[in-house]
């Protein structure tokens, strides 16, 4: 796993369908608008211990939207 | 249930009317998925059944050559009720979806849940003293029904007639086109009373919020507005129903779970993601419209194609131990509420009514076992019909 901190998660928002799955795991990375589609907060930057609530949100989405980079 | 000729090859002939599909279809699956991943039948005019995630989502994402304009396997293609946006291609679909997704935010459904506990613990204060009950009947079905009512500012005591039509539509209107168009009448009239009356007085509901909304820059018409809430009733109401009752009908015989989620609540969403991957009640269906090829397999236009959610959930390529219910799963994509545009609109819904049915069951009946035969619903939805259980 990345060092904490330099980890980015980003959301395709044309592949997002507004499954909810990203913001039930990990609210403190994502938004949602009021259709209920996702996107990162902020620039996406993962906070120091979020790195795995980043990868769960990523591994269970099911359009394959959630991207996390490592920067 | 239905006298259906006998299945020669579930490859090349099957029926998912069949009494085996609908007590065990996970063998017949699992056997296809095998041997022949994308299957197809001439009853129904023609049906293609893939069986694998991959084939399943390619299906899903193909808007060209599979349309939405018929989402059910029926005996015969009836006669069209577009029930927007369920039925809609693009482009029409998008706007005609974007109007339905507001209410639908978890935001939205945070103001519903106070309502839907106290549902549930209505229902479960009627049997809790007798020390068994039919939790498919007196609670798994009982919750969306007044739900949806809440929701939509009709009377929660109407739930007896909407169950009526949903078995119309799609049980008994899958071989009998007649009764459907009955059924379909009926609610469109039932529903029109109802816009009528909330053009004059709009209140704080769903209905009001449907004729005030704004829909390709003028306001929803009535006869528009009753084909959404004829959608919003029949998807809202058999389907979660099911979830609600495969998740009971799993916990019943499943002690080691039931004891491990009352032990340990935080689990329960990832629970509830796994039921609704194990057990995924909707199968949907599209219409060729354009000759293709996926999997290995030419689609012929005018055939239809069953969209197995359940069956995809079901695939080893996809999911480790696919065959296995676990609670603590962490990784999951299941597609129980579709993959693509056409995801599941209700979906937050769907998954605050299964938490909420299970987590207050458990609360207040934490011990319950089976106790007597499941039955299951046939067609498109599957859940338990009848599922006795008794308490302690």
């Amino acid at each position: 796993m990345a060092d904490a901190g330099k980890l980015k998660v980003r959301v395709d928002r044309d592949r997002c369908q507004g499954h909810n799955r990203c913001k039930a795991l990990a609210p403190e990375l994502f938004d949602l608008d009021e259709y209920g589609n996702a996107r990162e907060k902020g620039d996406g930057t993962v906070p120091p211990g979020l790195e795995e609530k980043a990868y769960l949100a990523k591994s269970n989405c099911p359009e394959f939207a959630v991207e996390v980079i490592e920067t | 249930m239905s006298q259906r000729p006998p299945v020669e090859d579930w490859a090349t002939d099957f029926d998912h009317l069949h009494p085996q599909w609908i007590n065990d279809p996970f063998p017949i699956w699992d056997e296809l998925r095998q041997r022949c991943p994308i299957a197809h039948t001439d009853r129904f005019q023609g049906v293609y059944l893939p069986t694998r995630y991959a084939d399943v989502r390619a299906v899903a994402y193909d808007t060209e050559h599979f349309s939405s304009r018929r989402v059910v396997v029926r005996e015969s293609p009836p006669p069209r009720i577009p029930t927007p946006p369920i039925t809609s291609d693009p482009p029409e679909h998008r706007p005609a979806r974007m109007v339905l997704l507001p209410p639908f935010t978890p935001d939205a459904m945070q103001r519903i849940e106070p309502r839907a506990r106290a549902i549930a613990n209505e229902l479960i204060d009627k049997f809790v003293g007798r020390g068994s009950c039919d939790a498919a009947v007196e609670y798994a079905q009982e919750i969306p029904v007044r739900v949806i009512a809440h929701m939509l500012g009709l009377p929660e005591g109407d739930g007896d007639l909407y169950r009526k039509w949903i078995h119309q539509v799609l049980e008994v209107g899958i071989t009998d086109p007649s009764v459907l168009l009955q059924a379909a009448g009926e609610m469109t009239q039932y529903f029109m009373r109802h816009v009528r009356e909330r053009g004059e007085s709009p209140r704080n509901d769903l209905i009001s919020y449907l004729l005030s909304a704004e829909f390709n820059g003028q306001r929803m018409g009535e006869e528009y507005a009753v084909a959404a809430l004829r959608l919003l009733l029949i998807a809202g109401i058999d389907t979660t129903w099911s979830g609600i009752g495969s998740c009971i009908w799993h916990l019943a015989k499943t002690p080691a779970d039931r004891r491990r989620l009352v032990a340990e609540p935080a689990l329960m969403p990832t629970a509830i993601e796994e039921f609704l991957r194990a057990y995924a009640p909707v199968t949907m269906a599209r219409e060729v419209v354009k000759e293709t090829e996926i999997g290995g397999c030419t689609f012929k236009p005018g055939q239809m194609v069953m969209l197995s959610f359940p069956a995809a959930n079901r695939d080893p390529a996809m999911f480790e131990d696919a065959d296995q219910v676990i609670i603590d799963r962490k990784e999951n994509r299941h597609a129980a509420f579709g993959l693509g545009i056409h995801r599941c609109v209700g979906s937050n819904l769907a998954r605050l009514e299964m938490t909420v049915a299970v987590e207050e069951l458990l609360k207040r009946i934490p011990e319950f076992s089976p106790a007597g035969e499941v039955t299951w619903s046939e067609g498109t939805v599957r859940g338990p019909r009848k599922l006795p259980i008794r308490f302690g």
